[in-house]
């Protein structure tokens, strides 16, 4: 039996892999989902073809990043994910029953016509809406808290719902739009790449609005966060986060403006990167905010240290293939059908 | 609202629904990923074309399942945690990792390489296509080993210690990976999901011959099953004979329940048929061979079986579900082999394509390994009930902390969801097999057509030389 625990902090690492398969997870099926929210406002047909065939080759991969965060969890802190799923059951059932609609959309969108291709249409629309809006309502509750008894959830069915689960769900919404139309301005060209310029122009002031009022309403809930950020000497520390941000979004507004066609992607991910960061801060040690830590959360150090090998060993070539896969669909995406 | 209904066993109907439903979809991807790459492997090989039409047509029907099967997935990835929190909190150390390595190693893999598989026919050369396709049918088998692995722990688990508060800790990671019950239930799923895919290719192919459409991809499609109805069926029988003595040896109550044996005693009878009667513990309308349980579980006339009433009435699997699906697997593995033994007459006969009733047979036979799978399911998963990882976690105890309120709805959505996508599934299915394989147009003077061919055979056949 191997346990590197006498000189690994495990439950660290492990903390930093779960958050950053989630974090990959939101990047990547953020633009997929993205793509859906955007569907029916395209301007044609065409362009939506040209949409989903943009997605179509990797978005089985990353929605697999999902099922790391979820089989991670798991395996690295069962204690958070017994208590989580059970606290989240509603929402995270929504988000599924949506990804499912949106999963299947584009097996049978390419194979049908007419009337029914309208059908799965609205499915990829409406599945890719609901999961988005679920998984920023899972973000709201998250920050919030949860009310835990022992070793299991003892809150209600439905303390993950209210005003501001529901203003995180926009958000996200919101979030996961840019993240596609940057995606759609590097991949396509033409009207395609005109029109999803002009979404992210618009959508990109909704984003920078709500990262505000998520910035400035953490702090106010919780005294802890509150003295973390804006206490002598971490507001010099922390600083950088808020001011990168504001970078990020000028840089961001300046490039749409100039028709740079890879770059805006690139900073909506980093965009993306520093809320998740400033989250991860405000939230830190906490796994299953405000009552049980990273540490009181994680399984037993031989677990952890048998799935870390497999991690050191499988990751890189991992990331090195699904990098291959990206390469090769690279380029402008056509609206012609696969196969 | 429905506050009166047990949590638990709605609970347990919520899993069974969403796993049910979700094995119909690797069983049938795991088979035909290995067939493909076979199929492509004999396109690089000969050159033909066929190969490719057939590739082409089964490709987009893979691409349906693995969808369907990647979603329904997900949903599982998650209910162990939202139904079954008590579950995952105390066996997450054991079976977590397990899971964990599945998705590293196989789901990254099948997901990342299928676009290619999918998409790539003429963005990548065609030896890295298949290579894809090789890696796709690699993956889908990894993912068997570590599901098949967790599960086979939760039915013979060692290589563990429980706590004082009920978690368990691994101790020896060997022993719980390659548990007892492992081996034998790896290999027979894995033959099971083969022989699923052989069926319904098989069924296809003999529908086309019945029409005579596309008579040339028909008989590769058929000829292909046959091969495996011939060899691998029989050697089904045997793995399940297999895997049934392993579970006579670790899981006796399971193997009682199966034979629809109460009493426990020497040279036991095989039941034929009966109804068991849980309450009366007993069976009603019995058919028995006699002594033939016996010989077959401990290979003598007279061997000692152990019967239900062995253990308390509480510690027993519900029996007639147990007794049933077990019949219907056997039953349907008994017809499976059959076909192999008309296919090797026929095929001596030279009449393997062209015999009308043995193409209905095929037809009939088509979802035979899908059913066969689903009722091997039902009894190895009921018939460790009442529990969870047999002899230490009772399923009753395992459920999470969540409201028949909440679960009613969402095993209503997951019927309707699931009848719909599925429905939605089948027919696209069922419109890509009706288009059949596509033929491209060879036109004479286009890449890799040098000759005109119809003149040219013709010429060569005749010996002579007047086109």
């Amino acid at each position: 039996m191997f346990n590197f625990e006498s000189f690994l902090n495990l439950p660290l690492i492990w903390y930093g892999l779960i958050a950053t398969a989630i974090i990959l997870y939101v990047i990547l099926d953020g633009f997929g989902l993205g793509t859906g929210i955007l569907f029916p406002f395209a301007p044609t047909d065409q362009c939506r073809d040209r949409m989903m065939n943009s997605i179509a080759p990797v978005w089985d991969s990353n929605e697999t990043w999902l099922v790391l965060g979820g089989g991670g969890l798991f395996a690295a802190f069962p204690l958070a994910y017994a208590i989580l799923m059970p606290a989240l059951y509603i929402p995270i059932i929504i988000m599924l029953l949506g990804m499912i609609f949106r999963g299947v959309s584009f097996e049978f969108r390419f194979k049908a016509h007419g009337r029914s291709r309208k059908l799965w249409d609205l499915t990829f629309h409406v599945g890719s809406l609901t999961a988005a809006l679920m998984q920023g309502m899972i973000i709201g509750a998250y920050v919030q808290g949860f009310s835990v008894d022992g070793r299991s959830f003892a809150g209600g069915a439905f303390d993950w719902l209210n005003a501001y689960s529901v203003m995180t769900g926009v958000a996200v919404v919101c979030g996961y739009t840019l993240l596609g139309a940057t995606w759609l301005v590097m991949k396509t060209d033409g009207a395609t790449q005109e029109w999803a310029r002009r979404c992210a122009a618009y959508v990109m002031w909704y984003v920078a609005a709500f990262m505000g009022v998520v910035s400035i309403s953490m702090p106010m809930m919780n005294p802890d966060i509150r003295s973390l950020w804006f206490d002598y000497p971490n507001v010099l520390m922390l600083m950088p986060v808020p001011l990168l941000t504001a970078c990020l979004f000028f840089v961001l507004w300046f490039d749409l403006r100039k028709k740079r066609e890879y770059r805006p992607f690139f900073l909506s991910i980093g965009i993306f990167l520093l809320g998740y960061l400033g989250i991860g801060i405000s939230l830190w040690p906490w796994l299953v905010p405000f009552a049980i830590s990273v540490r009181d959360a994680a399984a037993a150090p031989t677990s952890q240290s048998l799935l870390l090998v497999g991690i050191a060993i499988l990751l890189p070539v991992m990331l090195g293939y699904i990098g291959y896969c990206y390469y090769v669909f690279r380029g402008k995406t056509s609206h012609e059908p696969f196969y | 609202m429905f506050t009166d209904l047990d949590p638990v066993f709605l609970a347990r109907v919520q899993f069974t629904f969403t796993v049910a439903f979700h094995i119909l979809f690797p069983a049938f991807t795991i088979g035909l990923a290995s067939w493909l790459a076979v199929v492509e492997w004999r396109l690089l090989r000969t050159g033909d074309k066929i190969y490719e039409e057939v590739y082409r047509m089964w490709v987009k029907i893979f691409a349906v399942t693995f969808g369907l099967g990647v979603v329904s997935g997900i949903v599982l990835s998650f209910q162990f945690g939202t139904n079954w929190s008590v579950f995952s909190d105390k066996t997450g150390n054991v079976l977590g990792p397990l899971l964990g390595y599945e998705v590293l190693t196989a789901f990254f893999l099948e997901a990342s390489f299928l676009g290619i598989m999918l998409f790539g026919w003429d963005r990548v050369s065609r030896k890295m296509h298949f290579a894809a396709t090789v890696i796709v049918a690699f993956g889908t088998l990894l993912s068997a080993f570590w599901i098949l692995s967790a599960n086979s722990w939760m039915q013979t688990p060692q290589g563990y210690e429980i706590a004082e508060n009920g978690i368990f800790f691994p101790t020896d990671w060997m022993k719980i990976i390659f548990n007892p019950s492992f081996p034998y239930r790896l290999v027979h799923m894995v033959t099971a999901a083969y022989l699923t895919t052989a069926f319904v290719v098989g069924g296809i192919g003999a529908y086309y011959l019945r029409r005579k459409l596309h008579v040339r991809h028909a008989r590769v499609m058929l000829g292909m099953a046959m091969i495996m109805a011939i060899f691998v069926a029989p050697a089904q029988i045997l793995f399940g004979d297999f895997h049934g003595l392993n579970s006579f040896e670790y899981q006796p109550a399971k193997v009682a329940a199966i034979e629809g044996l109460w009493e426990t005693r020497q040279g036991a009878p095989m039941v034929l048929f009966a109804w068991p009667d849980q309450e009366a513990e007993t069976n009603r309308y019995a058919i028995e061979i006699p002594n033939l349980s016996s010989l077959i579980l401990t290979h003598d006339w007279n061997g000692e079986v152990r019967g239900l009433k062995e253990w308390p009435a509480d510690e027993r699997p519900p029996v007639a579900v147990v007794f049933w699906a077990f019949r219907i697997m056997v039953g349907l593995g008994v017809l499976m082999a059959l076909t192999g033994l008309f296919a090797i007459v026929l095929f001596l006969r030279k009449k393997l394509f062209d015999t009308p009733w043995f193409q209905y047979w095929c037809m009939a036979l088509t979802p035979a390994g899908f059913l066969a799978v689903v009722a091997g399911w039902f009894v190895t998963e009921v018939g460790r009930q009442p529990y969870v990882v047999t002899g230490l976690l009772r399923t009753a105890e395992s459920a999470s902390p969540v409201a028949a309120n909440q679960i009613v709805p969402s095993l209503a959505a997951f019927i309707l969801v699931y009848l719909f996508i599925f429905g939605a599934g089948t027919y696209y299915i069922l419109r890509l097999i009706a288009k059949g394989p596509q033929i491209e147009d060879e036109v004479f003077g286009a890449h890799g057509v040098d000759k005109p061919p119809i003149f040219t055979d013709m010429a060569s056949e005749k010996g002579g030389d007047h086109v």
